[in-house]
């Protein structure tokens, strides 16, 4: 079956649908949101730090420049959802194009550090930046019946979704499913085996002709726009957003160690490291405690460096 | 204008004791990260935990927490052994350093220390008394120029001068210390000396883990502390090890007084809110522009 994945991605979405029409419990939506977006945050790392080699420290910067592209169109034009969602990949896309010319002069932990000294710089800026919020934070409307090419997305009773959650967990299915689509594009495109190379060596990549700055700019530029676009909805979801929540380390740390845990050779298994560490963290913040989750995220972190470096798909293959 | 001059001048003394005090928290890193090449993220951290020590001892026992940081010292150089130990038999041992994972490894590490301290002690500041902490000795000239010198910070100065000084001196006139910035410049020949260059590799990373011990109670003389400031404090000390020239520890002193005049400075005349972007920017702007940094010779970028 040669569309066998595209066909399951479209059965996934069409799922998505259906539930956001029968399932009233709009917890689920609460929850399956969080998830979601860490999927297309591990997904997106992934194509830089898993095909490439290149570690992204800064995720937390790329998402919450989504997330103020967002706050800044809502305060400054009042645009709908899904031009935010455009507009954060855009600019989150061309931040990353920015990280991508660093790698001329930086390689291995050095990149990595300098972005996460990027996004601490903008986060700076970002808390002095009064017409978002500043360092006290804003809190955001979304819009009361938001629609787009004259279709009526939210509203009680005439829309294609009566409620908020659900318009804002539908568009992170197809984000989600788009993202891993595109991951699985590159994994098997020249792309990701330039990428593959230049993880390798990429003084050899270079000397065998592989057009590896080219290539790197398009991996930075692709994983910032990802995460740009899953960052956008983060206030409409939160209604509230503050530099230290959007810019927390913690998504820096998920978005690394999501793929690590999943195994970062191929495009699942981020997949199955965000669902199983996002869900996990979920079920702990909301039955034990919040610093639980991140204490999760740590051991295993660190248990799976040591001891598995393949990432649980790395294991299953060595099995079979 | 003489308010200029006084808040100038207030700015250029800060800073200079605040580049002392940085020092004393870079100089673990310069080690660990400079000489042997362990990207220790967590070092800040760390740094965090000896402060609780320092916290814990002084508030329990009412021992002034310099000495309190040197009790620590042994426990934290044991510490940084046993860590050293996992690290290369996790990253090192196969040949190929895979100094990415080991990344990841060192920001697992910082979570758990964090979260340990959080669900031990809680999000509040912590604070620890001693005599010199409060006051400050007024130098005045003229009429309008009055230039303070907090004594917590001398303090924190002085202890992190002698504390740079003695390890220079280690580096340089002892046998081992010669051995570990061999370690740095050509582990095979050091093999073909006849030395293990991973005992080397193992008490060096011990040591520089063990200056986390009164690092840590500077820091909290020098301001109240909760289990998350160390994150700030990454962009701090790597700015400074990048800065100096890796492994250098003189030119980890001069870059960590740089750090500290240029935030002083910021915070003076545009607001202590920006001084996060300062170390930072400075790091970003070193690793782009001139990753052999200010002191250092050898590339490191690659």
């Amino acid at each position: 079956m040669k569309y066998l994945f595209e066909i399951v991605a479209l059965l996934l979405i069409v799922a998505a649908f259906v539930m956001t029409q029968v399932i009233s419990n709009q917890f689920v939506f609460f929850v399956g949101f969080v998830i979601l977006q860490y999927v297309v945050m591990a997904t997106a790392w992934n194509v830089l730090g898993g095909y490439g080699g290149y570690v992204n420290f800064g995720s937390a910067g790329f998402l919450a420049v989504g997330a103020y592209t967002s706050v800044a169109l809502i305060n400054f034009l009042g645009v709908g959802l899904i031009e935010q969602m455009i507009a954060g990949g855009i600019i989150a896309g061309l931040l990353g194009l920015g990280t991508g010319y660093l790698t001329l002069r930086l390689r291995g932990v050095y990149f990595a550090i300098a972005t996460l000294a990027l996004a601490i710089i903008l986060e700076t800026v970002v808390a002095h930046w009064d017409y978002v919020g500043g360092a006290a934070g804003t809190s955001i409307l979304p819009a009361r019946k938001p629609e787009l090419l004259g279709i009526l997305f939210v509203d009680r009773k005439d829309g294609v979704f009566t409620n908020y959650k659900e318009f804002l967990f539908f568009l992170m299915v197809a984000v989600a499913v788009l993202s891993v689509w595109v991951a699985r594009w590159i994994e098997n495109s020249k792309l990701g085996r330039g990428l593959n190379a230049i993880k390798d060596s990429e003084d050899a990549a270079e000397c065998m002709g592989v057009p590896t700055l080219r290539l790197k700019l398009y991996a930075t530029t692709i994983s910032g726009v990802m995460m740009g676009v899953a960052g956008a909805p983060l206030a409409s979801y939160l209604t509230f957003i503050d530099p230290l929540s959007a810019f927390n380390l913690e998504y820096a740390v998920n978005a690394i160690a999501m793929p690590m845990i999943g195994g970062t050779i191929t495009w699942i298994g981020p997949v199955i490291g965000a669902i199983l560490l996002g869900g996990a963290q979920q079920w702990a913040s909301l039955f034990i405690s919040s610093e639980l989750n991140l204490l999760i995220v740590g051991v295993l972190l660190v248990v799976f460096v040591i001891i598995a470096p393949g990432g649980i798909v790395g294991w299953f293959k060595k099995s079979r | 204008m003489a308010t200029f001059i006084d808040l100038l001048l207030n700015a250029l003394v800060v800073g200079i004791l605040l580049g002392g005090f940085y020092a004393a928290l870079s100089i673990g890193l310069s080690i660990t990260f400079g000489l042997l090449d362990v990207v220790n993220i967590a070092h800040p951290t760390i740094l965090i935990l000896g402060a609780f020590v320092a916290f814990i001892l002084n508030s329990q026992l009412g021992l002034d927490p310099i000495l309190a940081g040197l009790i620590a010292t042994p426990v934290f150089y044991g510490f940084g052994w046993v860590i050293y130990q996992l690290y290369y038999n996790s990253f090192e041992k196969s040949g190929e350093t895979d100094s990415l994972r080991g990344l990841a490894f060192f920001f697992g590490l910082l979570f758990i220390i964090e979260v340990g301290l959080i669900i031990q002690f809680g999000v509040d500041h912590r604070l620890v008394e001693a005599p010199y902490i409060g006051d400050s000795a007024n130098i005045v000239i003229g009429e309008e120029i009055d230039v303070a010198i907090p004594y917590r910070l001398l303090v924190a100065f002085v202890a992190a001068l002698i504390a740079t000084f003695a390890i220079q001196l280690y580096l340089t006139r002892t046998f081992f210390g010669r051995a570990v910035r061999a370690v740095a410049q050509d582990m095979m020949a050091l093999r073909l000396m006849g030395v293990d260059p991973i005992k080397v590799k193992r008490i060096a990373f011990a040591l520089g883990m063990a200056t986390a011990g009164v690092g840590g109670a500077l820091m909290i003389i020098v301001l109240p502390i909760e289990p998350s400031v160390g994150r700030l404090y990454i962009g701090n000390v790597f700015a400074i090890v990048v800065l100096g020239g890796l492994g250098s520890v003189k030119g980890t002193l001069y870059a960590a007084v740089i750090i500290g005049i240029a935030e002083s400075i910021v915070a003076t005349f545009f607001g202590p809110s920006w001084a996060p972007a300062v170390s930072f920017g400075i790091l970003l702007l070193v690793l782009a522009v001139r990753p052999e940094g200010l002191f250092g010779k050898t590339a490191g970028a690659h």
